[in-house]
Order: C-alpha cells, then sequence, then structure tokens
C-alpha cells in the first residue's frame, strides 16, 4: 500500500511537472488552429467578441505602448486598416498586452490608430494565444481559422496586405 | 496682567502651528513615496513581459511604467494589498509573486511539502537498510541453535545393536 502511495504520488508529481513543460514549449496557436474565442472591450467600451465575425476576415494585433518595435508597424496597420474598411469584411482588432491606459491611449493617438483597441484584461487573450511576446499579428480567416501568423512587427503596408488578400476573393 | 495675557496667546499660537503642521506632514508623506516604498510593493509583483524577474528588479520600459502606477497609487494612499489587487484586476493571478490559496494553486503549496516528507520517509527507510544487514547478523548468531539429538525409538536400538552383532560376527 505505502509502495503503491510512493510512486503514485511520484507519478502525479511528473505529470505536473510534463504539463508544465509542453505547455512552455508549446509556442504561439499555429497555422491551421481554430483561433481561440475571445471578447475585447475597446478603450470606448464597446464589446468586440471575435466569434461574431465569423466570414470576415478578421486581424488581430497584440501591441503595447511600452514596445519599440510595435510603433513602426503601429501606421501601416491603420494604413491597412483604413485601405479594406470600405469592403467591409476584413476587421481590425488591437489587443494592448499588459500596458496601462493613459500610455496606451497616448500611442493610440500618436499614431492615429483608429480601429477599435482594447486592453488585454487578465491577459486572458495572449494567454490563450499563447503570445509570448508584442509585436505579434494573427490574421483568421472567413472560416475562424488562424491562416497567418505574424511574430514581431510588419516591415510594410504591402507586407501586411499580402497576408490578407490571400483570403479575400 | 498684561504680560500674562501676552504669554498666553503664545502658546496658542504655538499650539496653532503645531496642530496645524500634523496634517501637513501626513500629507507630504502619502503625496511623496520613496523608492523603498514603490519597491517594498514591487517586490511582491511579476510583470508578465519578463518572467522570473521580480518586478522591483526588472528595467524593463514595461516594469518602469508598473512601478509608476504603484507610486501614484500609494501617493494617493493606497495599501499595498489594494495596489496588489488592482494588478490582479488588470493581469491576472499570475503577477503575483505568491500565488493565492486556492484552487489548482494548492499544488504550489503542497508539493513541495510532500517531497519534503516523501524524501524524509525514503531517507528513513534507505536507513533503516542500510543498518539491516549487521542487525540480521547478529540477530542470526543469537537465534543460532544446536539441533537436539533425536532420541533413538527402542526398534531403532533393536536394529543397531543387530548390525553390529553382524559385524563383529562376520
Amino acid at each position: 500500500m505505502k509502495k503503491i502511495l510512493l510512486w503514485g504520488g511520484l507519478g502525479l508529481l511528473l505529470v505536473f511537472l510534463s504539463i508544465g513543460l509542453y505547455r512552455s514549449q508549446q509556442g504561439q496557436v499555429g497555422i491551421g488552429e481554430t483561433a481561440p474565442d475571445f471578447e475585447l472591450i475597446s478603450f470606448s467600451g464597446e464589446k468586440y467578441q471575435l466569434s461574431d465575425y465569423q466570414g470576415s476576415v478578421v486581424v488581430v494585433n497584440f501591441w503595447a505602448s511600452w514596445c519599440e518595435s510595435c510603433k513602426p508597424e503601429a501606421k501601416d496597420l491603420e494604413l491597412a486598416y483604413q485601405f479594406y474598411l470600405n469592403r467591409g469584411d476584413v476587421i481590425f482588432l488591437g489587443v494592448d498586452y499588459v500596458d496601462i491606459e493613459p500610455d496606451a491611449r497616448g500611442y493610440l493617438e500618436e499614431f492615429g490608430v483608429t480601429y477599435p483597441n482594447g486592453p488585454d484584461l487578465r491577459t486572458e487573450i495572449s494567454q490563450a494565444y499563447r503570445v509570448r511576446g508584442v509585436p505579434e499579428t494573427f490574421i483568421i480567416d472567413q472560416k475562424g481559422i488562424i491562416s497567418h501568423v505574424q511574430i514581431g512587427p510588419y516591415s510594410s503596408l504591402e507586407h501586411i496586405k499580402s497576408t490578407i488578400d490571400p483570403l479575400l476573393d | 496682567m498684561i504680560q500674562k495675557i501676552q504669554r498666553s496667546r503664545w502658546w496658542i499660537l504655538a499650539l496653532v502651528l503645531l496642530i496645524s503642521l500634523i496634517p501637513f506632514s501626513a500629507f507630504a508623506q502619502g503625496s511623496d513615496p520613496t523608492d523603498d516604498d514603490v519597491n517594498e510593493v514591487a517586490r511582491q509583483l511579476y510583470c508578465p513581459v519578463c518572467e522570473n524577474i521580480p518586478l522591483d528588479a526588472c528595467g524593463t520600459t514595461a516594469c518602469e511604467q508598473w512601478r509608476g502606477i504603484i507610486r501614484d497609487k500609494l501617493s494617493e494612499g493606497w495599501t499595498a494589498d489594494e495596489i496588489k489587487t488592482y494588478f490582479v484586476n488588470q493581469y491576472g493571478d499570475r503577477v503575483l509573486a505568491e500565488p493565492p490559496r486556492r484552487g489548482f494553486n494548492w499544488v504550489v503549496y503542497l508539493v513541495p511539502a510532500v517531497i519534503f516528507v516523501g524524501g524524509g520517509f525514503l531517507f528513513y527507510r534507505g536507513f533503516q537498510q542500510w543498518r539491516s544487514p549487521e542487525q540480521n547478523r547478529k540477530d542470526r548468531k543469537k537465534e543460532k541453535v544446536t539441533p537436539k539429538p533425536a532420541k533413538p525409538s527402542e526398534n531403532d536400538i533393536s536394529r543397531v545393536e543387530e548390525e553390529l552383532r553382524k559385524r563383529s560376527q562376520g
């Protein structure tokens, strides 16, 4: 009985360690996987539910005001948003990762960002997408499947368009 | 008489000055927390951006922002617990140096204790086994008993005597 308890305890401990190790090695949610659903409450208080946008291409950009490498792509993302705005089937959502609101608002104002942005409260969205840093951008197709993962900043507007256009008619 | 009145006026003036200084000094303390005050709270928090580095030792811009928030909250009169709750609400439980004792978090507290007790038990068992061969040898010596010769039956005796007689005759 003692031996069973001892080996059982050791086995349980190994299972916990394995799960922890597996989760830490998993990396971001990958291409071909279903995009985890989330609710984003924007800085202006509106709610955005990812699952409401089935049928549209969704661009989910993780950023932060303290992130230097997020700044060069901020304007390009806004330009891309303006470019697709009239089509109505490309949605842009900005998720502000581990940030403070006044600085985040200042950042959005500085770069003239007008598409919906909101804080990642309790880091639930970034944990669901297993974000390892910022900026990271996920392009989600009309069926809710991740079609592109951009680790680090986009280099230009053309770069952004090259990851969206193949999904559009 | 006039001198007495003048003296009491000075006392009243001094008292008023003293009283007016009390709230002023409290306000000054609240409005300007020291780096030590900020770090005291910061070392109980971990920014998710820099894993495994407590907030008071982290040099990133995000951590600087967080320390700025702590400073602002302290100057507004918030307690350390209130500030920690604020960060948990904003960024989740994982910002805490000590996870709250509830649900799955108990594993963090129980596993080391289980390992410690299990390790102690294994050490005790090992120590016992390490001593037992010597102990067993001693025990075996104590228990070594010379077998008593079995008492021969009448039949056996007569058969032996018969055999001896045959041999002496032959």
